[in-house]
């Protein structure tokens, strides 16, 4: 068992502790977002719309991943339905552009925001729900909402459109510049980042880490563990309203073949994959999330197999990397992809932010 | 009146079903402090093997024989795999799910994606009890898990292994300190339940839409609502969990019984948080 460093076991020194612990940390994030979010709007001038496509995706993807793996790694909670949250965020952009879309292009990053907003309360209401039981029931609860995207789709198919989806209405003529969703995505994922990046490493960050070690402990450092677990859920469920709501825009329509349960499986083994707790196992994530289904269709074809089982190879082979990836991490590599390169580059074991231990 | 009657039939029918998934739950927590996520994908595994050995050898039963087989290699693997990751629940949990996508890559791969129809072991001739009518595969799949509980609330209870089983599960170390083989009881507790798991699935397949690689993540989450229900350390309790979940999701309509399942599940953490999920003693 880990003990995380609090400042002092009395409960008023805890809480006198600043939100940014230090100003300089919180600048060093501010840099590296806006360096990193100045290089990939710079690489979409560059890259073809296709590749550009990709880069989009990818950052949607992040928004989920990073919110995720602040769940899974920093709080140690499970989600298995995450991808039910991502179409809470992308049905409500939906709803919301096809109502007042026409009004101007500037209702579009309205109707994302009012989508994490949806997501947040939805969030609210799970994590409240699987606030105080113990044990896996929380993944149990989230699995059961994952398989509910569909019913509730067709039960409501009058104003969510059944098994076809609705169609997200792009803006009034002329119409968004070519590059401008995948822009909004990018500035949508260096925002969280920069978000999550802080709150990691403020008070709120220690105290997902000290619930998560010992949650008497943290109940006995004035650290209220029910609380604090609510709170780590609806930060994450924001993040995966946004990230839906910006595939969704990305996308141009929505269903709910696009959130069906497995990709909620997939987006948890894909966050153990590239290193639960650690913001750049979250890059590491969206990007396997982004290319696997390309490299699985693109192997599948380049093997001697008849048509119909590449098909099948090209639809279980992702499937299969990320189940066996998440395996190995879970059994033998603590720390996943980020965790093995940090302990390379540095020559020393890496100080786990949230690793399975 | 009758609908009533029909749908309070069908629902502990499938309540049946749910109580068996339940039950596999149930034993596999007690032994290991573990919920087992992969329990559905391990049982549409089972059926996937019951339903190729049933079109080779043309017999249901030989199908059925060969699920529960599987269904007990394929309980004990898992415990194997996921000794190693039990120390954190979190992983364990983890494990369990990179295990479902394996399984439904495999499954995938060999069989595609559609939608089989399987077979039930009688015609689907209606048998009529007091009156009313009630399609054969309900009543089997009824009979059949009644018989499944009952074998192992005896097993439990009434056998030295039990006594074994539930001495784990309630003090580990008290149990091994007087000779118990904890690793065997804990693979055995899986190995049942993987065979519970099995049969269950197989049994539930004709009421529902067929045969497809995640036909029973409905299932499992009801019998998961089944097991929380019942406090998830009570054999009983999955089984009398089981038929509420089940008379719940006949009277919401099959239509809407994911959401029926899921509110079930929220209103539980709500109304019983503390009862829920004892903590592990140790």
């Amino acid at each position: 068992m880990t003990l995380v460093p609090v400042t002092s076991h009395r409960p008023a020194a805890h809480r006198a502790t600043p939100r940014f612990r230090d100003r300089a940390v919180a600048a060093h994030h501010l840099l590296l977002t806006v360096a990193g979010f100045g290089l990939l709007v710079g690489a979409t001038f560059l890259l073809g719309p296709v590749r550009t496509d990709r880069l989009a995706t990818a950052a949607a993807y992040l928004c989920v991943t990073a919110g995720l793996t602040v769940l899974v790694g920093t709080a140690g909670q499970l989600s298995l339905g995450h991808g039910a949250l991502m179409a809470t965020g992308a049905y409500t952009v939906a709803l919301l552009q096809d109502s007042y879309g026409q009004r101007g292009p500037w209702v579009l990053p309205l109707a994302v925001a009012a989508g994490v907003l949806v997501t947040i309360g939805v969030g609210a209401v799970l994590g409240f729900a699987a606030a105080r039981p113990r044990g896996p029931y929380l993944a149990g609860v989230t699995l059961a909402v994952a398989l509910a995207v569909p019913v509730v789709t067709t039960l409501a198919a009058g104003v969510l459109g059944g098994d076809r989806g609705l169609p997200v209405y792009p803006g009034p003529p002329p119409g968004p510049p070519a590059r401008a969703s995948a822009w909004l995505a990018l500035a949508a994922a260096a925002a969280t980042l920069f978000v999550l990046a802080n709150l990691l490493t403020s008070r709120v960050g220690r105290e997902f880490r000290a619930v998560r070690d010992d949650e008497v402990a943290a109940g006995l450092a004035g650290i209220p563990g029910a609380r604090t677990r609510v709170l780590a859920f609806v930060v994450s469920a924001a993040c995966a309203g946004l990230g839906g709501a910006l595939l969704a825009v990305l996308d141009g329509s929505v269903s709910p073949g696009g959130f069906a349960p497995t990709l909620s499986l997939a987006l948890l083994l894909a966050v153990v994959i590239g290193g639960a707790g650690s913001l750049a196992g979250a890059v590491w994530a969206a990007v396997l999330l982004v290319l696997l289904p390309d490299a699985g269709r693109a192997l599948a074809a380049a093997l001697p197999v008849g048509a119909e089982t590449a098909g099948r190879l090209a639809e279980a082979l992702p499937l299969a990397a990320l189940g066996l990836g998440a395996l190995v991490v879970v059994l033998a590599v603590p720390g996943g992809l980020q965790g093995l390169l940090g302990r390379r580059h540095r020559g020393r074991p890496r100080r786990r932010e949230g690793g399975p231990a | 009146m009758d609908h009533l009657v029909l749908l309070t039939l069908d629902g502990l029918a499938r309540g049946a079903v749910y109580a068996a998934f339940g039950l596999a739950l149930v034993l596999t927590w007690r032994g290991t402090r573990v919920v087992n996520f992969a329990q559905g994908a391990l049982a549409v595994a089972c059926a996937y093997v019951a339903h190729t050995v049933a079109a080779v050898t043309g017999s249901y039963w030989v199908g059925l024989a060969a699920a529960v087989g599987s269904g007990v290699v394929l309980g004990a693997l898992t415990e194997r795999l996921l000794r190693r990751a039990r120390a954190r629940p979190v992983d364990a949990v983890i494990a369990a799910v990179g295990l479902v996508l394996v399984i439904r890559a495999v499954l995938v791969t060999l069989y595609g994606t559609d939608v089989r129809p399987v077979g039930a072991p009688f015609a689907r001739a209606p048998l009529t009890v007091a009156g009313v009518e009630l399609v054969s595969p309900d009543a089997l799949f009824a009979a059949g898990t009644v018989l499944a509980v009952t074998l192992l609330l005896l097993l439990f209870h009434r056998t030295g292994t039990g006594l074994a089983m539930r001495a784990v599960a309630s003090a580990p170390e008290v149990a091994r300190l007087l000779g118990v083989r904890a690793g065997r009881v804990a693979a055995l507790g899986w190995a049942l339940a993987g065979a519970v798991g099995a049969v269950a699935g197989v049994l539930a397949l004709p009421a529902g839409p067929g045969l497809h690689p995640a036909a029973l993540d409905l299932v499992f989450v009801a019998g998961f609502t089944a097991a929380v229900l019942g406090g998830l350390d009570r054999p009983l309790g999955a089984v009398v969990g089981g038929l509420a979940v089940g008379l719940v999701l006949s009277y919401a309509g099959a239509a809407a019984a994911p959401v029926a399942a899921g509110v079930l599940l929220v209103a539980a953490g709500v109304l019983r948080p503390a009862g829920l999920f004892p903590a592990a003693r140790t």
